[in-house]
């Protein structure tokens, strides 16, 4: 049984216990704790179910690459499913639930699909479930679904109750890994001078260099770390990050860091997660080599542990793995784990060692210490269930067939030698090669990713880099950034002796072995699968993973990758570079979606533009409409009055007597300079050289293709002066649409374009009393019939506030557009609700303005149009000028697919019955198309209820439609049922334009 | 004349760091070749201030001159001069092809100070505060939205941002400056 040491344990704090709950049971660990190290000091071994045999698992790894260990963590709306117990800080009052099993942990039903495991074999899925097709949806895939998966999903009615944030940042040096590379790297750099950043995932440095070498040549590795972070942490241009992992390397030195500030301190004030987006000169992998596992069968029972964990549990924590223990390996470094468990008075059954023999200073050493070593030989399989309890050994060259011997053990240490963390090198393109020796890949420093100069910007060091040796690190580290270093060279005598490739135990293992030999302990893909896949002809390491599933888990394949691509090179008959690995890609480690979000929540989920009057509109009950960034009213609701009722009453008041308007998120953008007439005549479609100043012009931009995007009104200002007013959606676009051809294409044109947008509040002042309320106000303005016509503007003052006044309408009413300061708008605005009391004075929001403009035919971008409709299709050819030698999009209209006649084209709709077409609806043809669509005919582009007609109104784009005024057409009720219209002119109210103009 | 009212009047946060909403701000955006002679001419004539280099802020008596881009400044004065220096500038640019407007409503501005101060903005705008000397302006974002940012002081910044999305900032530049939210990257 695992168990807790009385004594050592460099991290814990054994004066700070802290209680914590496992489904339910309590337990006690101690500061400085991951959730793993505390379930073993517990002795649960038992931690979790497998994806697919629902087999029992337990803790593996010590560290990011743990497949198994996975827990929901929390509660309420701190739940949070598949968090790993090795890289969870233990906190007090730490809620874990075990995942993927049912009912229970220690009794899953879902364990049978083991019994069927010799038929629930790579590809399975797609073998069985292919025939026949409707069973797919209706009985596998609900079956399917409600037993496979990890964790829980939280409940989508809670909230994240945490704050999360961004930081950028800039560095010469990032250095991702904090051990003995990293640091050593890190000083040498901040030594000369560079701006260095550090990070390192765990909640504390120094990597394996304490566990693995506490006596680094003279000195105490402890002593060497704590030195070597006073040190940097005193440097004012070094930053040194615990618990911060380097997520991904992105294109151009762009890195992710993801800091868990909180995650061991629920609910303290601060930044659960901080995801830093730095900008590097150079990337220093720095980031480890992760130890394999051995091909056993039953190597995937709790118990069986990677035989550096052990180690890393036993002097991190004080945890041993079990009372008696036996360490299976094909290289040196296991030897360390047995003579440091030995010393801690763990038993150790034997060292099972692949090797034909074994004769490095490590395990001479063992030797000495009295260790049974059994040379050449291999575990036959593991004995348990829900725990080990003993080993079979076989002959490692044989195939299997006689056990020798039978060992009584409570764990299995597992050592297949070691792997770099290649994956920050690999993220942006890095290259890799097979190195022999150490049977694993490393970075090729000839083919690193490349930046902008087409120098590479990952520099890969230490254990990452393929040098395992302590001493060799260091010296590497320390001339990377080119300071000397006063280490005694590597003495060869106390090198590790090589290790011996071993990919299957035993080597010539059957099938019944090989089936039980777990190469992906998350999604129970053993040597069997991979295997059967290459028999099935997948050759391509990408398509073996996809079919098998290796490598696809949460873990990423973190330590089975290798084991994996090595079992299906040699069923290829090729060698393992030959076959590759499969693409590394960020995050290397799952990062928080909240982390990816920061700050951006709630009210800062999405920037909301207000307009100068929001306040009141809010303050005076508006029921809000959003309106690309802006919210703006959609109608102004009294008490007990729906918002049909309200539309209904604004638009009435604004045809009777006074309507208000808060038109202040029009774009206005000024056209300012010599060749400003050119210009318009180039963006509009009709001619803006010819308007005189103080005069207002509609005009209509097209794109190159010659389809209609804006409209709007323009103002000349001055003779090299326009104001051009564009749709509260187009105001950033169109602006953007001016410069973009300033810049790209007529760079020589002495015009400017300014974005006055936010600059003014704009307030139109709509209804036969428009006049005589502007009149009550003290102004300089004479804004009589004829002093200041229809489509003019003036300067000047209104109730002692400077205000343009531009005569226009868009209501088809007298009307007045008043632009004024944005910071006086609400000023104005009081004064004309005051003013106004006597006319009944109403505010009117965006659906009474859809109605007025829609009684008026007057088209809406974005209603009337949608990407492809062209100025002739809703009969504004008068807004096309024929004497223009050019203008943006005259050419693309002139195509004959644009001058067809056969086009739809704009029309007004009365229906028979009075009611209300619904939006979008279409006017269905007999027939279908070529791919089986039902033919249409016309489609509704705008309908409102009347209330000046009391009846339904719309408009529609129907095929041929102007030239078949009075005809009675079918439209789709939203039941289906068709509901008969007349096609009419779509100016439905004051065709003669009287009312405007008075 | 109605007195001139500011997007977020009166808005403070006490954090990390200090927020203020600075009130109405004179803001006048020049547009034109910064080469021209008679543009350097009317901005000595009328603003008494040299031309800023690249990225830089001059100071004079009317208030500060900032470059905005190779041929666009902001003359950053009080809120009532700003039509008296539009026109006095006009008079002196003559016909030259140079563009003036007031944009002083269409702005926001909040001052930010404190020894935090580089640490919060870096959580919202991809700026590297170590290149950033004072006396500086740069064009930026903060989180979702436009934003200029002006090195006032070693912990002193000027934030200006559109006056619509002033609410936003206000509740944004709160958040990431709220206590518990230490980084500790820019120390200096």
């Amino acid at each position: 049984m695992s168990h807790r040491l009385p004594d050592g344990g460099r991290l814990i704090d054994r004066s700070r216990p802290l209680e914590f709950t496992f489904n339910g049971k309590r337990f006690q660990g101690f500061a400085g704790d991951t959730l793993a190290a505390a379930l073993l000091a517990g002795d649960q071994m038992l931690v979790g179910r497998s994806f697919k045999y629902h087999r029992p698992r337990g803790i593996v790894a010590s560290g990011a690459e743990e497949p198994n260990a996975l827990v929901g963590l929390g509660e309420g709306a701190r739940f949070e499913p598949n968090q790993r117990a090795t890289t969870t800080e233990l906190f007090a009052g730490l809620k874990a639930i075990s995942q993927n099993h049912w009912p229970s942990l220690e009794f899953d039903i879902g364990a049978v699909n083991s019994w069927f495991a010799r038929f629930l074999t790579a590809g399975f899925y797609y073998k069985m479930f292919i025939h026949p097709r409707a069973f797919w949806k209706h009985v596998y895939e609900p079956i399917i679904r409600r037993s496979a998966g990890l964790g829980r999903a939280p409940d989508p009615e809670t909230r994240d109750p945490d704050r999360y944030e961004q930081i950028h940042a800039f560095c010469d040096v990032l250095v991702a890994g904090g051990g003995l590379a990293g640091l050593t790297a890190a000083l040498g750099a901040a030594r000369q001078g560079k701006r260095v950043i550090v990070m390192e995932q765990q909640p504390h440095f120094g990597g394996r260099v304490v566990v693995d070498t506490p006596d680094m040549g003279g000195t105490r590795a402890e002593d060497w770390l704590d030195q070597t972070l006073d040190t940097l942490r005193g440097m004012e241009n070094v930053t040194v990050l615990p618990r911060t992992m380097v997520a991904g390397v992105h294109d151009h030195g762009y890195a992710l860091g993801y800091q868990r500030i909180a995650d061991h301190e629920p609910g303290a004030d601060k930044p659960r997660h901080r995801l830093w987006r730095v900008r590097a000169g150079l990337i220093v992998n720095a980031t480890g080599a992760i130890e394999r596992p051995l091909s056993f069968a039953g190597n995937d029972i709790p118990g069986v542990m990677l035989a550096s964990a052990m180690r890393d549990y036993l002097v991190n924590w004080a945890v041993a793995p079990g009372k008696r223990v036996v360490i299976v390996t094909n290289n040196d470094d296991a030897y360390r784990s047995a003579i440091r468990l030995h010393e801690a008075g763990v038993t150790i059954a034997a060292v099972i060692d692949a090797r034909p023999e074994a004769r490095g200073p490590l395990p001479e050493r063992a030797r000495a210490l009295g260790l049974r070593i059994l040379e050449g030989m291999a575990v036959h399989h593991v004995t348990g269930h829900k725990r080990v309890t003993g080993v079979a050994l076989c002959r490692q060259d044989g195939d299997g067939g006689a056990v020798s011997e039978s060992l009584h053990c409570d764990a299995v240490g597992m050592s297949g030698g070691w792997s770099p963390v290649v994956h920050l090198w690999s993220h942006c393109g890095g290259k890799l090669i097979w190195d022999e020796a150490g049977a694993f890949f490393r970075p090729d420093p000839a083919r690193p990713p490349l930046g902008h100069d087409g120098q590479g910007f990952v520099q890969a060091l230490g254990s990452a880099n393929g040098v395992m040796d302590a001493a060799a690190v260091r010296d590497e580290a320390a001339a990377a950034f080119g300071s000397e270093h006063a280490h005694p060279a590597t003495d060869p005598t106390k090198a590790d002796a090589p290790m011996a490739p071993v990919w299957m135990m035993p080597a010539r293992a059957p099938f019944g072995l090989r089936m039980k030999m777990w190469l992906d302990p998350q999604n129970d893909v053993k040597v069997s699968d991979v295997q059967l896949a290459a028999r099935e002809g997948y050759e391509s390491v990408e398509h073996t993973k996809r079919y098998t599933t290796l490598g696809m888990a949460t873990d990423q394949g973190k330590i089975s990758n290798i084991n994996g691509l090595a079992i299906l090179a040699d069923a290829l008959g090729r060698p393992i570079p030959q076959v590759g690995t499969t693409t590394f890609r960020p995050p290397y480690t799952p990062i928080s979606m909240a982390a990816i979000g920061g700050e951006a929540r709630g009210p800062l989920f999405q920037p909301l533009r207000r307009t100068p009057l929001h306040d009141w509109h809010e303050a005076n009950g508006a029921s809000w409409e959003p309106v690309g960034p802006w919210r703006r009213p959609y109608c102004y609701p009294r008490s007990g009055e729906s918002r049909h009722d309200a539309v209904m009453r604004e638009v009435r008041q604004a045809r009777e007597s006074l309507g208000l308007l808060d038109a202040s998120t029009l774009g206005k953008i000024l056209v300012s300079g010599p060749d400003a007439a050119r210009l318009m005549d180039m963006l509009y479609t009709n001619m803006m050289s010819s308007l005189k100043v103080g005069k207002c012009r509609y005009g209509l931009m097209c794109n190159e293709n010659g389809f209609l995007m804006d409209d709007g009104v323009v103002a000349r200002l001055s003779e090299d002066t326009f104001l051009c007013h564009t749709t509260s959606g187009g105001a950033d676009r169109i602006h953007a649409w001016m410069e973009d051809w300033l810049q790209c294409e007529w760079w020589n044109w002495q015009v400017h374009v300014i974005n006055l947008t936010e600059q003014f509040g704009q307030i139109a002042v709509v209804g036969p009393n428009a006049r005589k309320v502007l009149e009550t106000l003290d102004t300089d303005i004479d804004l009589g019939r004829d002093a200041l016509p229809f489509m003019e503007w003036r300067d000047g003052h209104l109730g002692g506030i400077s205000v343009r006044v531009f005569r226009i309408s868009f209501s088809g009413e007298l009307s007045f557009e008043l632009a004024v300061p944005a910071g006086q708008t609400r000023a104005l605005w009081d004064k004309l609700l005051d003013a106004g009391a006597a006319f009944g004075v109403m505010p009117y929001g965006t659906e009474a303005l859809h109605i007025l403009r829609a009684e008026k035919g007057f088209i809406m971008i974005g209603d009337e149009t949608d990407g492809t409709v062209i100025p002739q299709d809703l009969g504004l050819n008068w807004a096309i000028s024929k004497k223009k030698a050019d203008f943006l999009g005259k050419r693309g209209m002139e195509r004959p697919a644009m001058t067809s006649p056969d086009r739809w084209k704009l029309v007004g709709l009365e229906t028979l019955d009075g009611s209300v077409l619904p939006d979008g609806a279409l006017a269905p043809l007999e027939g279908e198309n070529a791919n089986g669509q039902r033919l249409t005919q016309g489609r509704v582009t705008s309908t409102y209820y009347s209330p000046t007609l009391q009846q339904g109104i719309a408009m529609a784009l129907v095929h041929r439609g102007p030239d078949r005024m009075g005809e009675v057409i079918a439209f789709l009720g939203e039941d289906g049922k068709p509901i008969e219209a007349r096609i009419c002119d779509p100016v439905f109210y004051d065709k003669a334009g009287e009312k405007q103009n008075v | 004349m109605s007195e001139p009212v500011s997007a977020l009047p009166g808005f403070r946060n006490e954090g990390m760091i200090s927020v203020v909403e600075a009130g109405p701000c004179g803001m006048i955006t020049m547009r034109g070749d910064l080469t021209l002679p008679a543009l350097a001419k009317a901005m000595t004539d009328v603003m008494k201030a040299d031309i800023p280099a690249q990225r830089r802020i001059t100071h004079c008596d009317h208030g500060r001159v900032a470059w905005m881009s190779p041929d666009e400044l902001l003359l950053i004065t009080d809120y009532g001069a700003v039509p008296g220096i539009i026109g006095d500038l006009q008079s002196a640019i003559g016909d030259a092809f140079v563009s003036l407007a007031d944009v002083s409503d269409a702005r926001a501005v909040f001052r930010l100070s404190g020894p935090q101060v580089c640490d919060v903005l870096a959580k919202i705008c991809p700026v590297d505060f170590a290149a950033f000397e004072v006396g500086e302006i740069r064009r930026t974002r903060a989180a979702q939205v436009a934003a200029a940012l002006l090195r006032d002081a070693e912990h002193a910044f000027t934030l200006v941002c559109f006056r619509s999305v002033a609410q936003y900032m206000g509740d944004l530049l709160a958040t990431v400056s709220a206590p518990g939210g230490e980084v500790g990257l820019y120390r200096g």
